[in-house]
């Protein structure tokens, strides 16, 4: 064992060595912080140390086989392929359903103009029916929002399987510098865009009358 | 008080359809004169060079929101009067109170119906 302040100071360094070369939780890390343990102790081990390398062995044990359980699940094809490829379909709902939003108003548009010759009553009704018609075709804003919401989150669940595979040394990804720190430098009103609310949790138009008035 | 609906309406919006639908929807009610903006920063240019008698904004905009755009329309003496609705998808309490706090004349939640954008205008240049 380290006895003297030279030698103590001299196994810090290693293991400072060995965390500077090994800052993921590589397994090989640990059997390297072992080797540097045992190269600096003298004479017969006591029993508390003999427990502790054990432990630590079995540590070296645990997390190599959490690496190879990461690899045999490929979740590296989860950032690289999965989520890209679920996005890219999200995408393409947002634009195809645009498009046809934009041929559905172009028609009502023209209906409207139709209108425009009829008799009175009859403008009337179709002019209440394209109203229904604009009215219903805001769905494609708010889908778009909820989708943009959903895209993000996938988002997010990518950054975090990057950072688990790297940390087990799994792949070739590196961890993307968002995730908190991007949430904390962000202004406050940006936690007051959420977006749409799923409706058991949204307020109605009247609730919101409601707390208006209020102020009044 | 009658309503002056040959006055101009700014309606902001990054969303073109939306756009379209509110466009439609207040030609409806015979609001005809119409202009756009995409977002805070050119409805503001606008606001600041036209002549609008009433704004109808989306908040979630980039890159100037639409609580920024009030924001800066209370805080310009030649603007500060304007009324001003507030038409999104951000249905929290805390978002209407922060709406309200910088000033807005009133507050519609997506997906409305052309009712309420009717009678939210109808109260809001009542009072104005």
């Amino acid at each position: 064992m380290p006895e003297t302040a030279a030698e103590i100071s001299a196994l810090t360094l290693r293991l400072e060595e060995c965390r500077r070369r090994y800052p993921a939780s590589d397994p090989e890390m640990v059997a390297d912080v072992v080797r540097a343990v045992l190269t600096t102790m003298h004479g017969d081990l006591t029993a508390p140390e003999t427990s502790l390398l054990h432990e630590i062995e079995e540590l070296g044990q645990v997390i190599a086989n959490a690496k190879a359980e990461i690899e045999a699940l490929r979740v590296d094809d989860i950032g690289s392929s999965h989520i890209p490829s679920a996005t890219d379909e999200l995408d393409a709902i947002v634009a195809h359903t645009a498009m046809a939003t934009e041929a559905i108003l172009e028609t009502c548009e023209t209906l409207d103009g139709i209108g425009e010759h009829l008799d009175p009553a009859d403008a009337a009704k179709l002019q209440g029916a394209t109203t229904r018609i604009y009215e219903a075709c805001s769905f494609q804003d708010i889908t778009g929002q909820r989708i943009t919401k959903v895209v993000q989150t996938l988002k997010q669940i990518e950054n975090k399987v990057t950072q688990i595979v790297t940390a087990f040394g799994v792949g070739e990804g590196a961890p993307r510098a968002a995730g908190e720190a991007g949430m904390a430098a962000a202004e406050v009103e940006t936690a007051l865009l959420n977006g749409p609310q799923l409706p058991s949790l949204a307020m109605d138009q009247s609730d919101i009358d409601r707390l208006l008035a209020s102020f009044d | 008080m009658a309503i002056d609906k040959a006055m101009n309406v700014l309606i902001v919006d990054d969303y073109k359809t939306m756009l379209r639908i509110i466009r439609n929807l207040l030609k409806q009610i015979d609001f005809n004169n119409v202009d756009e903006a995409t977002d805070g920063a050119e409805a503001l240019s606008k606001l600041r060079s036209g002549n609008f008698g009433l704004v109808i904004s989306d908040w979630n905009m980039q890159p100037m929101t639409g609580l920024q755009l009030l924001q800066e329309v209370r805080a310009d003496a030649r603007l500060k009067a304007m009324p001003f609705i507030m038409v999104t998808a951000e249905s929290k309490a805390e978002n209407v109170v922060a709406a309200r706090q910088a000033g807005v004349s009133n507050y519609i939640v997506k997906p409305f119906n052309a009712e309420t954008l009717k009678e939210k205008i109808e109260k809001v240049l009542g009072h104005a």
